[in-house]
């Protein structure tokens, strides 16, 4: 089947929380009409406002002056959903296993971890500056096309 | 939806039901000043009821990891109530699940608490 492009919309935002909520939403609303299950549509919103909170928070640590972009493209396959800081750039390798023993008690750092368990495809891109997350979901052929 | 926190006290513990979404911001520094408030009080055997949380994030766990750490290095017991499929999913996948002590009544609950 061809991974033709069916829908695709795009934010440029402050980096501030409602942004975070209104990428959230937009997930969630994207997901529901590419046909997801209730099930899946609820950790893709998390997946990708984990994203988002981190671009906003780690990456651009607020800064308003700096913004973070988002974009949702459904295409025939998957829903790809791409969000950008303009931060100091993240490495994924550096980001410590929230499952080891040694970290399963902090406070902090399982947004990755998260994101990588609710998506299909996680990946990360350097944009100097800043990090570009893009996080891909399969449509299963139950789901119908928008 | 912001959380909102209810505070009770039955048999010498501190409930806090909570509801609506414990993520960044709003929700997170909630649930740490409820619990900070509970032991500046002088209580420090705490049960977060989270029978009506809609939603928790990644912050949300770290923030109930951390009330969690703060009451036992304080020499207290924290334990968590009534864990929707979707909290419970969550803890399950970061491995939190054993690391609390969960329950699903409250009397039961209330009387596991130490003495």
């Amino acid at each position: 089947m061809a991974d033709s492009t069916t829908s695709r919309v795009s934010f440029t935002l402050d980096s501030s929380l409602d942004s975070v909520n209104k990428i959230e939403l937009t997930a969630e609303q994207v997901a529901q009409r590419a046909g997801f299950d209730e099930d899946t549509i609820p950790h893709i919103a998390m997946a990708v406002r984990e994203a988002a909170v981190n671009a906003v928070l780690h990456g651009n640590s607020y800064d308003t002056s700096k913004h973070i972009t988002a974009s949702f493209e459904t295409t025939s396959d998957s829903l790809i959903i791409r969000i950008a800081d303009q931060g100091p750039g993240l490495d994924p390798d550096k980001v410590p296993d929230p499952l080891a023993p040694e970290n399963i008690l902090r406070g902090s750092g399982r947004g990755i971890f998260l994101i990588k368990a609710f998506m299909d495809e996680v990946n990360f891109r350097q944009l100097h500056p800043g990090t570009e997350l893009t996080l891909i979901k399969h449509r299963t052929p139950a789901q119908p096309g928008t | 939806m912001s959380m909102k926190v209810h505070t009770r006290q039955v048999d010498g513990v501190t409930i806090l039901d909570l509801s609506g979404r414990i993520t960044l911001g709003e929700g997170s520094v909630t649930i740490r000043d409820a619990v900070r408030d509970v032991l500046a009080k002088g209580s420090n055997k705490i049960l977060l009821n989270l029978g009506d949380i809609s939603y928790i994030d990644s912050s949300g766990i770290g923030e109930l990891v951390s009330a969690f750490t703060t009451v036992k290095n304080s020499g207290g017991e924290l334990k968590l109530l009534n864990l929707t499929k979707k909290v419970h999913d969550l803890l399950q996948i970061t491995k939190l699940y054993t690391v609390f002590d969960v329950k699903d009544d409250e009397a039961t609950a209330i009387s596991s608490f130490t003495k």
